[in-house]
Protein backbone atom coordinates (compact mmCIF):
# COMPACT_ATOMS: atom_id res chain seq x y z
CA UNK A 1 0.00 0.00 0.00
CA UNK A 2 0.96 3.57 -0.64
CA UNK A 3 1.21 6.36 2.09
CA UNK A 4 2.58 9.83 2.49
CA UNK A 5 4.74 10.17 5.48
CA UNK A 6 5.74 13.51 5.83
CA UNK A 7 4.63 14.65 2.63
CA UNK A 8 7.06 11.83 1.01
CA UNK A 9 5.42 8.62 -0.76
CA UNK A 10 6.33 5.32 0.68
CA UNK A 11 5.06 1.78 -0.08
CA UNK A 12 4.93 0.12 2.54
CA UNK A 13 3.88 -3.56 3.30
CA UNK A 14 -0.07 -4.31 3.64
CA UNK A 15 -1.41 -4.82 7.31
CA UNK A 16 2.02 -1.90 8.02
CA UNK A 17 1.76 0.20 11.64
CA UNK A 18 2.32 3.63 12.48
CA UNK A 19 4.98 2.05 14.10
CA UNK A 20 6.75 1.08 11.02
CA UNK A 21 6.11 4.65 9.68
CA UNK A 22 8.29 6.25 11.88
CA UNK A 23 10.75 3.42 11.31
CA UNK A 24 11.02 4.85 7.74
CA UNK A 25 12.19 8.32 8.90
CA UNK A 26 14.62 7.38 12.34
CA UNK A 27 15.98 4.52 14.47
CA UNK A 28 15.43 6.67 17.40
CA UNK A 29 11.80 7.55 18.30
CA UNK A 30 11.94 9.00 21.41
CA UNK A 31 11.00 13.01 21.59
CA UNK A 32 8.69 11.82 18.75
CA UNK A 33 5.04 12.11 17.79
CA UNK A 34 2.99 10.96 15.28
CA UNK A 35 -0.47 12.04 13.75
CA UNK A 36 -2.46 9.63 11.10
CA UNK A 37 -4.59 11.24 9.41
CA UNK A 38 -4.25 14.92 11.11
CA UNK A 39 -5.42 12.36 14.91
CA UNK A 40 -2.41 12.25 16.84
CA UNK A 41 -1.49 8.23 18.07
CA UNK A 42 -0.24 8.02 21.04
CA UNK A 43 3.09 6.04 21.51
CA UNK A 44 1.63 2.98 23.04
CA UNK A 45 -0.74 2.73 20.39
CA UNK A 46 2.12 2.87 17.58
CA UNK A 47 2.01 -0.61 17.15
CA UNK A 48 -1.84 -1.44 17.30
CA UNK A 49 -2.62 1.24 14.80
CA UNK A 50 -2.59 -0.89 11.17
CA UNK A 51 -2.31 2.17 7.83
CA UNK A 52 -4.45 2.28 5.36
CA UNK A 53 -4.02 2.82 1.55
CA UNK A 54 -3.54 6.68 0.95
CA UNK A 55 -3.29 7.47 4.79
CA UNK A 56 -1.34 10.57 5.58
CA UNK A 57 1.20 10.41 8.71
CA UNK A 58 2.86 13.00 10.40
CA UNK A 59 6.10 12.24 12.31
CA UNK A 60 7.26 15.75 13.95
CA UNK A 61 9.58 16.08 16.62
CA UNK A 62 11.44 19.13 18.77
CA UNK A 63 13.30 21.29 16.82
CA UNK A 64 15.63 24.61 17.67
CA UNK A 65 13.09 27.28 17.51
CA UNK A 66 11.37 30.02 19.65
CA UNK B 1 15.85 30.86 45.86
CA UNK B 2 15.32 33.96 47.57
CA UNK B 3 13.07 35.25 44.71
CA UNK B 4 11.53 32.89 42.63
CA UNK B 5 9.57 33.07 38.93
CA UNK B 6 6.76 30.77 40.01
CA UNK B 7 4.60 29.71 36.71
CA UNK B 8 1.64 27.46 37.83
CA UNK B 9 3.16 26.53 40.81
CA UNK B 10 6.69 26.13 40.15
CA UNK B 11 9.35 28.10 41.04
CA UNK B 12 12.52 28.65 39.15
CA UNK B 13 15.48 30.54 40.19
CA UNK B 14 16.20 32.78 36.59
CA UNK B 15 14.19 34.66 35.51
CA UNK B 16 15.81 34.55 31.76
CA UNK B 17 13.63 32.09 29.35
CA UNK B 18 16.09 31.14 26.29
CA UNK B 19 14.52 30.78 22.58
CA UNK B 20 16.81 28.13 20.53
CA UNK B 21 16.38 29.50 17.58
CA UNK B 22 19.23 30.95 15.52
CA UNK B 23 21.73 29.32 16.93
CA UNK B 24 24.64 28.70 14.43
CA UNK B 25 25.66 25.11 15.78
CA UNK B 26 24.44 23.11 19.01
CA UNK B 27 28.05 24.17 20.04
CA UNK B 28 26.93 27.39 20.14
CA UNK B 29 23.45 26.86 21.79
CA UNK B 30 24.72 24.49 24.45
CA UNK B 31 27.34 26.84 25.46
CA UNK B 32 24.96 29.91 25.25
CA UNK B 33 22.23 28.12 27.39
CA UNK B 34 24.80 27.49 29.84
CA UNK B 35 25.66 31.52 29.83
CA UNK B 36 22.12 32.61 30.17
CA UNK B 37 21.52 30.75 33.53
CA UNK B 38 18.11 29.57 31.65
CA UNK B 39 15.67 27.42 33.67
CA UNK B 40 13.33 26.80 30.78
CA UNK B 41 14.14 26.74 27.15
CA UNK B 42 11.64 26.47 24.09
CA UNK B 43 11.56 24.77 21.15
CA UNK B 44 9.67 24.16 17.78
CA UNK B 45 7.38 21.07 16.42
CA UNK B 46 9.08 20.14 12.82
CA UNK B 47 8.70 17.27 10.82
CA UNK B 48 11.17 14.31 11.40
CA UNK B 49 14.14 14.92 8.88
CA UNK B 50 14.98 10.92 7.50
CA UNK B 51 18.58 10.07 9.31
CA UNK B 52 18.13 13.19 11.53
CA UNK B 53 21.44 13.34 14.18
CA UNK B 54 21.59 15.43 17.41
CA UNK B 55 18.87 16.83 18.59
CA UNK B 56 18.34 19.86 20.56
CA UNK B 57 16.04 17.71 23.46
CA UNK B 58 19.11 16.12 24.33
CA UNK B 59 21.07 18.82 24.66
CA UNK B 60 18.90 20.38 27.10
CA UNK B 61 18.17 17.02 28.87
CA UNK B 62 21.71 17.17 29.18
CA UNK B 63 21.69 20.47 31.01
CA UNK B 64 18.23 20.09 33.09
CA UNK B 65 16.56 22.16 30.98
CA UNK B 66 12.80 22.37 30.99
CA UNK B 67 11.08 21.78 27.26
CA UNK B 68 8.84 24.57 26.65
CA UNK B 69 7.37 23.60 23.17
CA UNK B 70 6.01 26.36 21.06
CA UNK B 71 3.24 26.58 18.10
CA UNK B 72 5.25 28.64 16.02
CA UNK B 73 3.99 28.48 12.45
CA UNK B 74 0.32 27.74 13.45
CA UNK B 75 -1.87 30.61 11.86
CA UNK B 76 -5.35 29.12 13.31
CA UNK B 77 -6.58 27.83 16.36
CA UNK B 78 -7.28 24.41 15.09
CA UNK B 79 -3.46 24.63 14.05
CA UNK B 80 -2.63 25.40 17.14
CA UNK B 81 -4.57 22.91 19.10
CA UNK B 82 -3.13 20.20 16.90
CA UNK B 83 0.69 21.07 17.47
CA UNK B 84 -0.20 21.21 20.88
CA UNK B 85 -1.69 17.83 21.09
CA UNK B 86 1.65 16.67 19.30
CA UNK B 87 4.21 18.34 21.38
CA UNK B 88 2.60 17.31 24.53
CA UNK B 89 2.66 13.51 23.04
CA UNK B 90 6.14 13.94 21.83
CA UNK B 91 7.68 15.51 25.41
CA UNK B 92 5.65 14.47 27.60
CA UNK B 93 4.71 18.11 29.14
CA UNK B 94 1.42 20.14 29.39
CA UNK B 95 3.39 23.22 29.14
CA UNK B 96 3.04 25.36 26.17
CA UNK B 97 3.98 28.08 24.45
CA UNK B 98 0.85 29.41 22.43
CA UNK B 99 1.96 31.28 19.27
CA UNK B 100 -0.79 31.74 16.68
CA UNK B 101 0.92 34.19 13.51
CA UNK B 102 -1.25 36.38 11.63
CA UNK B 103 0.88 36.95 8.78
CA UNK B 104 4.51 36.10 7.68
CA UNK B 105 5.70 39.88 7.09
CA UNK B 106 4.87 41.08 10.71
CA UNK B 107 4.90 37.88 12.79
CA UNK B 108 2.10 39.68 14.94
CA UNK B 109 -0.13 37.47 16.97
CA UNK B 110 -4.00 36.92 15.86
CA UNK B 111 -5.36 37.95 18.85
CA UNK B 112 -9.27 35.82 17.74
CA UNK B 113 -7.91 32.91 16.69
CA UNK B 114 -4.96 33.13 20.04
CA UNK B 115 -8.16 33.60 22.34
CA UNK B 116 -9.78 30.84 21.05
CA UNK B 117 -6.66 28.58 20.75
CA UNK B 118 -6.71 29.36 24.23
CA UNK B 119 -9.59 28.49 25.57
CA UNK B 120 -9.81 25.52 23.43
CA UNK B 121 -6.25 23.93 24.98
CA UNK B 122 -6.59 25.50 28.77
CA UNK B 123 -9.86 23.16 28.36
CA UNK B 124 -7.61 20.36 27.14
CA UNK B 125 -5.72 20.20 29.70
CA UNK B 126 -2.43 22.38 29.25
CA UNK B 127 -0.76 24.84 30.87
CA UNK B 128 -0.61 27.76 28.42
CA UNK B 129 1.68 30.38 28.14
CA UNK B 130 0.53 33.02 25.25
CA UNK B 131 2.64 34.96 23.22
CA UNK B 132 0.83 37.58 22.49
CA UNK B 133 0.36 41.28 21.49
CA UNK B 134 0.92 44.11 24.00
CA UNK B 135 -2.61 44.77 24.13
CA UNK B 136 -3.44 45.01 28.22
CA UNK B 137 -7.31 44.35 26.88
CA UNK B 138 -6.37 41.28 25.55
CA UNK B 139 -4.16 39.94 28.28
CA UNK B 140 -6.57 40.64 30.81
CA UNK B 141 -8.93 38.17 28.49
CA UNK B 142 -5.71 35.96 28.53
CA UNK B 143 -5.70 35.54 32.27
CA UNK B 144 -9.56 35.02 32.27
CA UNK B 145 -8.87 32.14 30.12
CA UNK B 146 -6.90 30.78 32.01
CA UNK B 147 -3.46 30.75 30.92
CA UNK B 148 -0.27 30.16 33.26
CA UNK B 149 1.16 33.87 32.40
CA UNK B 150 1.14 36.47 29.34
CA UNK B 151 3.76 37.02 27.01
CA UNK B 152 3.50 40.77 25.33
CA UNK B 153 5.92 41.67 22.95
CA UNK B 154 8.11 44.00 23.27
CA UNK B 155 8.71 44.35 19.45
CA UNK B 156 7.72 42.09 16.40
CA UNK B 157 10.12 38.81 16.37
CA UNK B 158 13.65 39.01 15.45
CA UNK B 159 13.36 42.55 14.92
CA UNK B 160 15.44 43.47 18.35
CA UNK B 161 14.17 46.67 18.83
CA UNK B 162 13.59 46.83 22.51
CA UNK B 163 10.32 47.61 24.10
CA UNK B 164 7.99 49.73 21.44
CA UNK B 165 4.97 50.77 23.96
CA UNK B 166 6.60 50.70 27.70
CA UNK B 167 3.28 52.61 28.78
CA UNK B 168 1.33 49.23 27.82
CA UNK B 169 3.46 46.66 29.22
CA UNK B 170 3.32 48.77 32.18
CA UNK B 171 -0.42 48.80 32.37
CA UNK B 172 -0.44 44.76 31.72
CA UNK B 173 1.78 44.83 34.43
CA UNK B 174 -0.53 46.58 37.09
CA UNK B 175 -3.75 44.52 36.05
CA UNK B 176 -2.40 41.18 35.65
CA UNK B 177 -2.45 38.00 38.17
CA UNK B 178 -0.46 35.68 36.36
CA UNK B 179 3.83 36.48 35.50
CA UNK B 180 4.19 38.71 32.50
CA UNK B 181 6.67 37.60 30.46
CA UNK B 182 8.20 40.01 27.84
CA UNK B 183 8.23 37.84 24.66
CA UNK B 184 9.79 39.16 21.21
CA UNK B 185 11.71 42.54 20.24
CA UNK B 186 14.74 42.12 22.75
CA UNK B 187 17.95 43.56 21.01
CA UNK B 188 20.94 44.07 23.43
CA UNK B 189 20.81 43.32 27.37
CA UNK B 190 19.52 47.21 28.00
CA UNK B 191 16.11 46.51 26.53
CA UNK B 192 16.47 43.25 29.03
CA UNK B 193 17.08 45.66 31.80
CA UNK B 194 14.24 47.91 30.57
CA UNK B 195 11.82 45.30 30.58
CA UNK B 196 12.61 43.96 34.07
CA UNK B 197 12.43 47.77 35.06
CA UNK B 198 8.89 47.96 33.97
CA UNK B 199 7.56 45.12 36.09
CA UNK B 200 7.63 42.24 34.11
CA UNK B 201 8.55 38.80 35.78
CA UNK B 202 10.74 37.22 33.02
CA UNK B 203 11.97 37.86 29.27
CA UNK B 204 11.90 35.46 26.61
CA UNK B 205 14.22 35.99 24.00
CA UNK B 206 16.19 34.22 21.34
CA UNK B 207 17.44 36.16 18.43
CA UNK B 208 19.42 38.75 20.27
CA UNK B 209 21.77 36.24 21.78
CA UNK B 210 22.29 33.04 18.80
CA UNK B 211 22.44 35.76 16.32
CA UNK B 212 24.95 38.12 18.04
CA UNK B 213 28.24 38.27 17.37
CA UNK B 214 29.70 36.03 20.12
CA UNK B 215 26.04 34.65 21.61
CA UNK B 216 28.15 33.00 24.38
CA UNK B 217 28.99 36.18 25.82
CA UNK B 218 25.48 37.84 24.78
CA UNK B 219 24.07 35.47 26.95
CA UNK B 220 25.90 36.17 29.84
CA UNK B 221 25.02 39.95 29.52
CA UNK B 222 21.43 39.10 29.41
CA UNK B 223 21.47 37.07 32.60
CA UNK B 224 22.89 40.00 34.33
CA UNK B 225 20.21 42.51 32.68
CA UNK B 226 17.47 40.68 33.80
CA UNK B 227 19.07 40.05 37.08
CA UNK B 228 19.80 43.82 37.37
CA UNK B 229 16.71 45.38 36.12
CA UNK B 230 14.60 42.63 38.39
CA UNK B 231 16.56 44.38 41.31
CA UNK B 232 16.05 47.97 40.28
CA UNK B 233 12.92 46.84 39.73
CA UNK B 234 12.28 45.45 43.67
CA UNK B 235 14.49 48.65 45.10
CA UNK B 236 12.66 51.33 43.24
CA UNK B 237 13.97 53.87 41.07
CA UNK B 238 13.66 57.63 41.78
CA UNK B 239 11.45 60.00 40.13
CA UNK B 240 12.41 61.19 36.75
CA UNK B 241 12.57 65.03 37.24
CA UNK B 242 12.65 67.78 34.95
CA UNK B 243 15.89 69.95 37.09
CA UNK B 244 18.60 69.35 38.88
CA UNK B 245 18.51 68.36 42.11
CA UNK B 246 21.93 68.38 44.49
CA UNK B 247 22.96 65.58 45.71
CA UNK B 248 25.70 66.96 47.82
CA UNK B 249 25.21 69.37 50.98
CA UNK B 250 25.03 72.81 49.98
CA UNK B 251 28.65 74.99 49.88
CA UNK B 252 27.49 77.28 52.68
CA UNK B 253 29.55 78.62 55.48
CA UNK B 254 33.06 78.07 56.43
CA UNK B 255 34.66 75.34 55.13
CA UNK B 256 35.39 72.77 57.38
CA UNK B 257 38.95 72.64 59.79
CA UNK B 258 40.98 69.80 59.11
Amino acid sequence: MNVVVNGRAFELADGATAAVAVQVLTSAPSGVAVAVNGEVVRRSAWDSTPLADGDQVEVLTAVQGG
Amino acid sequence: MDDPLVIAGEKFASRLIMGTGGAPSMDVLDRALSASGTEITTVAMRRVAPGSGHSVLDLLAGRGIRVLPNTAGCHTAADAVRTAELAREALGTRWLKLEVIADERTLLPDPVELLDAADLLVARGFTVLPYTSDDPVLARRLEQAGCAAVMPLGAPIGSGLGVRNPHNIELIVEEAGVPVILDAGIGTASDAAIAMELGCDAVLLATSVTRARDPEQMAGAMRHAVSAGRMARLAGRVPARRYASASSPPASGEPQSG
